[in-house]
């Protein structure tokens, strides 16, 4: 039981809203202490896994760079430009869109996207713009006159479209990945079951991946309507965005 | 011999650092200008010479990092960047060619993983197979700068320049998904799994298939979200929970329960700020004000996809 003191750490340190590298670290030295390892053996611990899951913050960190590049010579205003020709464009069928695109492709073995790559320099802009298109057509008024199209997003709109980009990546890579082509994840299943003596065909782990996959998608497709929903209700609530400030 | 294997793009991620640490050094008007190059500088180090550290001096200089991190001495400078109508201009005169970096990103990814790994002279593989997904990526993301530089026909330091405002932008985050795998390595070589699948079993009346399959994909979940990791909660929930119970006791098909049992670890990853680099790296990219903003927006998909998942392998792991 005492070894559960790590967990607590993290709960109470998270709780309280202290540094998160902090809360980590303490809860690995308490963890560490409890199971009677030397404080030398558990920075040596913590050294040896840093090193070992640079693999995990090196694709973010590459990726920066053409990022930073691209955004500054417009790549964000160019792809809201494009999603703007596009008429029947809602910020959730953008999304749901991508978690497609993801879900499909991570099934056939390639891992295209991610939060960096895709989500902020493609993803959120078109999404962004194509809610834009919902505020405008709020705006018309009754003689179907056009208004000024130059204002902005309400704060608040654009972070909902943002959190939902975030999930709508995570959906696609996570619920894609164990159908179809047999990947990394059904590998480690199949040897953790091999080991325990029991054989299994990795066609089969993958076949019993897909009902789970369309139900993410599905309810993707629930969260992206009830965002597009909220926001006609944004949009209704302050038609005249371009006005303000 | 592998010539494109992880170690160089630590090498090329290490230079990058070695150049945010540099010109955030040299930045008078920086608000945390010696934390944050001390911070950046020690990273660099990490990516540069890691494997040939003693892994105990990495661990003491993770503790000077969560130090500076803590104190707030690691910061961004506010940059104003160029202005918005500077991008509409820009991009109405690149229009179209802009994507052709971006777009670069997926297709070495997918030309690295269909082809290119096949290349090979002899013993000299193009590729380390080993780790091609990750190595097409990293290939990708240097394809796509070059293309960049020739695309915008801006000064080489540009992407240097805009990588490091991006960067800092994320801030000390841009580690937590590291530290967390530390975190579970250490839960692991405690033995922390055993103690929770054990508390789980006992805790619950697993003599009835439901409870048994309720007890095991709700288990993955909630270890998940304690670890951060479902493939490290994997092999504790499986052999504490699932293959004791819903295989040897009830006679339930072992390829469907570990199946949707991953999956169901999955929703925990869903939910979890441990999952930093899916959850909290996202929020501060994306400059979300909440950094829980996004597992706030899973909430209703994780707990939708388990309900689906235990429904799944009830009605089916005893059947098949």
């Amino acid at each position: 039981m005492i070894k559960l003191i790590g967990i607590a750490v993290v709960a109470l340190g998270f709780a309280l809203r202290f540094n998160t590298l902090l809360v980590v670290m303490a809860a690995g030295i308490a963890t560490g202490l409890v199971s009677g390892m030397s404080f030398n053996a558990i920075m040596a611990l913590f050294g040896k896994y840093f090193v070992e899951n640079r693999y995990i913050t090196l694709t973010v960190l590459l990726m920066l760079p053409v990022v930073g590049l691209l955004e500054r010579y417009g790549l964000r205003e160019r792809a809201e430009t494009l999603i703007k020709r596009a008429r029947a464009a809602t910020a959730g069928r953008v999304l749901l869109f991508y978690t497609a695109v993801r879900q499909i492709s991570i099934a056939l073995g390639v891992n295209i996207g991610g939060h960096a790559a895709m989500v902020r320099p493609l993803v959120t802009p078109m999404a962004e713009a194509a809610a834009k298109m919902t505020f405008d057509r709020a705006a018309l008024p009754a003689d179907g006159a056009a208004r000024a199209r130059h204002g902005k997003l309400p704060e608040e709109t654009v972070q909902a479209i943002r959190a939902h980009a975030a999930a709508a990546e995570n959906i696609g890579n996570f619920f894609g990945e164990d159908t179809v082509f047999a990947v990394g994840a059904v590998y480690l299943i199949a040897g953790v079951l091999e080991a325990q003596g029991l054989k299994v065909s990795v066609w089969r782990i993958s076949l019993w991946g897909i009902p789970t996959a369309l139900i993410a998608f599905a309810l993707m497709a629930w969260r992206a309507s009830a965002l597009d929903r909220r926001i006609v209700r944004d949009a209704a609530a302050r038609p005249n965005a371009e006005d303000a400030p | 011999m592998k010539l494109l294997n992880l170690d160089v793009f630590y090498v090329v991620a290490g230079i990058f650092l070695v150049l945010v640490a540099t010109r955030t050094a040299l930045d008078r008007a920086h608000p945390t200008r010696w934390g944050s190059a001390l911070f950046w500088g020690l990273l660099a180090v990490t990516f540069l010479v890691g494997k040939t550290l003693p892994p105990v001096v990495v661990g003491y200089f993770l503790l000077v990092l969560v130090g500076l991190a803590a104190a707030k001495q690691v910061g961004a400078k506010h940059e104003p960047g160029p202005t918005a109508a500077d991008r509409i201009a820009s991009a109405e005169r690149l229009r179209n060619r802009l994507f052709a970096p971006a777009l670069l990103i997926p297709a070495t990814a997918v030309a690295g993983t269909l082809l290119l790994s096949k290349l090979h002279v002899g013993d000299l593989w193009l590729l380390d197979l080993a780790n091609v997904t990750v190595t097409s990526v990293c290939l990708g993301a240097v394809v796509a700068v070059i293309a960049g530089l020739v695309v915008t026909r801006a000064p080489a330091i540009t992407p240097v320049a805009e990588g490091s405002r991006l960067l800092q932008t994320i801030g000390w985050a841009i580690i937590l998904p590291q530290f967390l795998a530390a975190l579970g390595g250490i839960f692991a070589q405690a033995g922390v799994g055993a103690v929770i699948a054990d508390l789980v079993a006992h805790a619950l009346p697993t003599q009835f298939p439901f409870v048994a399959v309720l007890a095991y994909c709700s288990g993955m979940a909630l270890f998940t979200i304690c670890m951060g990791n479902a493939f490290a909660a994997f092999p504790v929930i499986t052999l504490g929970i699932g293959l004791p119970f819903i295989v040897q006791r009830h006679g339930g098909n072992p390829a469907i329960m570990a199946a949707i049992g991953m999956l169901s670890g999955y929703c925990g990853t869903l939910l979890t700020p441990m999952a930093a680099n899916f959850n909290l790296v996202p929020a501060m990219l994306l400059e979300l004000r909440d950094k829980h903003a996004v597992i706030k927006a899973q909430v209703p998909l994780a707990l939708g996809i388990l309900a689906a998942n235990i429904t799944i392998m009830y009605f089916c792991v005893y059947r098949f």
